[in-house]
């Protein structure tokens, strides 16, 4: 059998996986596993061009992709009425003013000679820029947050179309990332590890607390949409009666369309990502990534920047990872910092790379859509075994409750189990690199 | 003006938390720097071992309770602490035998362990949340003070009090107790030499006879024992929740490597580092500056650096600036 074949192959499993839910269950789930699938191919993508071509391994995807639901936000939603106007100078001063003493501070590094005179100005900087930053915040923070708290309390967003949240929220991201790899690449492999680690802590801190900016756990919901919305579709008569030919009542009918629309936009946004990446892979640069990863000391012997290779395709690889954060929250239209969760968003992405194939970026796109396939079924299946364990057992017993109420927790033993086993069995993964 | 107020407010809610969240960071960040020194990478399982065992101390104090075993003002939780340690150490060398060691001898790259070792943390926590739930347990029992607020008010006569909590307590001189003994094993015993001298250099041990699989076996007990000491005192003086446990790995990560990865010492300063960082940038100083400062000039905010909610900001900001400007951390580590 020859690679092509077996490539479509699996993919046609996948499909019929896929498939099989949509006649078991309902449609309306299998266009959404699609549609989810080619949001964490994009990611699988992003983690793939860091790790298989460059051997960088990232453990902070989730705050990259929060990061892109922030631009979602920001934005995609009107401006909320008068809090610019209350204190949106203020906070922006703020911001300018936190970003000019970094500046400055790094400017004294470079310029001053190392010794005491230079650590006591660059602290003296450091703490008068903190209480001047928190001295202009702060008021401001408190009258943009007194304005409506149960709507709004928060400067809201630019009110631009929400496609263009797409792009900027891989520009956070990258922005970001920039930080992280200027300070703990070039160091050992477990420091980029544990900063990504520490980063992604942070963001997701900051989106839950800074009210100002996002609500915070109070969540802004109601993101607007680049497609239309169901309400309208059932309201429109030349679409009810084109569901209707179709033989779909109006209802089913809107919400299969809506996230067809969807799909077709992540489609085009995959395949112009996976374009770029396939020519990145067999490009010269390409070629110079891999010779890093290999071997880093003969690639530096061949006057390679190790470093700033590094760098490119870390802040390259959390860009897409930042573009796949802003396709997903204007998905489900709403930003939510409380629902994201480390395994969700890290770990997840890592076993579909793994699983997928590092190196390969068809890999990936298999990997993405296969794990989030298990990903959404493992529950039922869980609680299905669960059941079948139980069965014997007498009803109301303490024990049969406990396991039946436990097998939520059955996704994170299956999700590490099959990420050590394909580590262990089959490193290359399903689609090895060539 | 009033310094004997202040002094105590600044030991009720400075000095007295940040000793013993430094002795419990200080503890996790031993086990972490053990692992690195001996198996050469940076565990990412160890926040939720640290979860496992404390879990399987929750489930034997909870047996001892219903037994109505006590050890009267102290908690049964210290009882039930061998039984902990004993299930962390099998629960680790069984992960070892089938996980670790074959990446071992296959001499795989760090980075591959580390990955491994991610793997190995959602399986854990994914049993800890099968087996006891995810969310908050309450074990402790006994004594609550052995100082309380009131009674020190009343026994000195001044108007701010000084609680000290017996879990506090408990938490300082247990992790006393396991440091002296952990120095005097690295230091004086054979198999402590052994891997000190397997840490330094992997080829001169070997050659002088040293079998790598006894070191490495001898490591894993003690980063089990570590770990479920600092996870049965952290959820004793905090709560146990699964899921805390692996939020604690970023400032357990950051006193490992303030103080130089891989240097027993350096964990043990890292972590008082890290949790004097926490409590006096998240503290609010308007108390005790009140007590400082003549009335004209008290503070009208709480004169709080940053808010509690970002406190791992704080042990990352450390991290940041510690691998800009001495990536080998404050006592030599083995770290480039």
């Amino acid at each position: 059998m020859n690679e092509t074949m077996k490539n479509t192959l699996l993919f046609g499993i996948v499909a019929l996986l896929i498939m099989s839910v949509g006649f078991q269950q309902s449609w309306n789930s299998a266009l959404l596993i699609v549609a989810m699938g080619l949001i964490s191919s994009i990611m699988a993508l992003g983690v793939n061009l860091q790790w298989g071509f460059a051997g960088l391994f990232n453990v902070g995807i989730m705050g990259f992709v929060a990061l892109g639901g922030l631009a979602a936000v920001l934005i995609g939603v009107p401006p909320t009425e008068g809090a610019f106007q209350a204190g949106g100078l203020g906070v922006v001063s703020a911001l300018l003013l936190g970003a000019g003493t970094v500046l400055l501070v790094i400017q004294i590094m470079k310029r001053m000679q190392p010794g005491w005179q230079r650590n006591i100005l660059v602290i003296v900087v450091l703490v008068a820029g903190f209480f001047l930053f928190r001295a202009l915040l702060d008021p401001s923070v408190e009258r943009i947050e007194e304005i409506n708290p149960a709507q709004t309390g928060f400067l809201g967003g630019l009110g631009l179309p929400v496609l263009l949240a797409w792009p900027v929220g891989g520009l956070f991201a990258a922005a970001a990332a920039w930080v992280i790899g200027k300070t703990a690449l070039g160091l050992r492999s477990d420091y980029l590890a544990i900063a990504t680690l520490g980063i992604a802590e942070i963001i997701i801190a900051v989106l839950k607390n800074e009210d100002w900016l996002t609500r915070g756990v109070k969540n802004v919901i109601g993101v607007p949409r680049p497609v239309p919305y169901e309400i309208d579709l059932q309201n429109n008569p030349a679409f009810v009666e084109r569901a209707a030919s179709l033989g779909f009542d109006p209802v089913e009918g809107s919400t299969l369309w809506v996230k067809i629309c969807y799909i077709a936009l992540f489609a085009a946004v995959l395949l112009v990502l996976m374009w770029m990446a396939q020519r990145a892979l067999h490009s010269p640069w390409g070629r110079m990534l891999r010779a890093i990863r290999d071997n880093e000391v003969a690639a530096e012997a061949m006057g390679k920047d190790v470093t700033a290779r590094h760098l490119q395709v870390f802040v390259l690889g959390s860009a897409i990872c930042g573009i796949a954060g802003a396709m997903m929250t204007t998905m489900d239209s709403q930003l939510t910092p409380g629902s994201y969760q480390p395994l969700r968003f890290t770990f997840l992405v890592w076993v579909m790379v793994i699983v997928g194939g590092s190196g390969n970026n068809l890999g990936s796109v298999l990997g993405g859509f296969l794990i989030w396939f298990l990903w959404v079924q493992v529950e039922p299946m869980g609680l299905w075994l669960m059941n079948v364990i139980t069965a014997g057992m007498a009803d109301g017993s303490a024990l049969k409750a406990h396991l039946i109420e436990s097998a939520a927790h059955m996704r994170l033993l299956t999700m590490g189990m099959v990420l050590l086993l394909v580590l262990r069995f089959s490193p290359r993964g399903l689609i090895p690199e060539k | 003006m009033d310094f004997l107020n202040a002094i105590v407010a600044l030991a009720n809610y400075v000095l007295i938390p940040g000793i013993a969240y430094g002795s419990q960071l200080a503890l996790g960040a031993l086990g972490v720097t053990l692992v690195y020194g001996i198996l050469r990478f940076s565990n990412f399982a160890h926040g939720d071992t640290m979860a496992l065992g404390a879990m399987a101390t929750v489930l034997m104090t909870w047996l001892f309770q219903s037994w109505g075993l006590s050890l009267g003002p102290l908690p049964t939780a210290l009882l039930a602490l061998p039984f902990g340690i004993l299930f962390a150490i099998g629960l680790l060398l069984f992960t070892d035998r089938t996980v670790y060691k074959f990446y071992r001898v296959k001499k795989a790259k760090p980075v591959i362990l580390v990955i491994v070792s991610l793997g190995i943390t959602f399986i854990y926590n994914g049993v800890t949340r099968f087996i006891i739930g995810a969310d908050d347990q309450n074990f402790f029992d006994g004594e609550r003070f052995i100082i309380s607020a009131r009674e020190f008010k009343t026994a000195t006569g001044l108007d701010e009090g000084l609680s000290f909590k017996t879990t506090q307590g408990i938490t300082i001189i247990t992790a006393i107790i396991v440091v002296a003994l952990l120095f005097w094993f690295l230091n004086r015993t054979r198999a402590g030499k052994s891997m000190r001298a397997y840490s330094d250099n992997e080829d001169l041990a070997l050659l002088s006879g040293i079998n790598p699989e006894r070191v490495v076996m001898i490591t894993w007990m003690i980063v089990a024992t570590l770990a479920t000491i600092a996870g049965v005192l952290y959820g004793l003086d905090k709560s146990f929740k699964p899921f805390t446990y692996f939020q604690l790995l970023l400032p357990i990560f950051a006193s490992a490597i303030v103080g130089g990865l891989g240097n027993p010492i350096g964990a043990i300063a890292g972590g008082f580092v890290i949790a004097f960082s926490e409590v006096t940038i998240t503290y609010a100083w308007k108390k005790i500056l009140v007590y400082l400062m003549p009335e004209s000039l008290e503070p009208n905010g709480l004169v709080q650096l940053l808010s509690t909610d970002y406190k791992f900001a704080v042990s990352f900001v450390i991290l940041l600036i510690v691998l800009l400007f001495k990536p080998t951390g404050l006592f030599k580590g083995q770290s480039v």
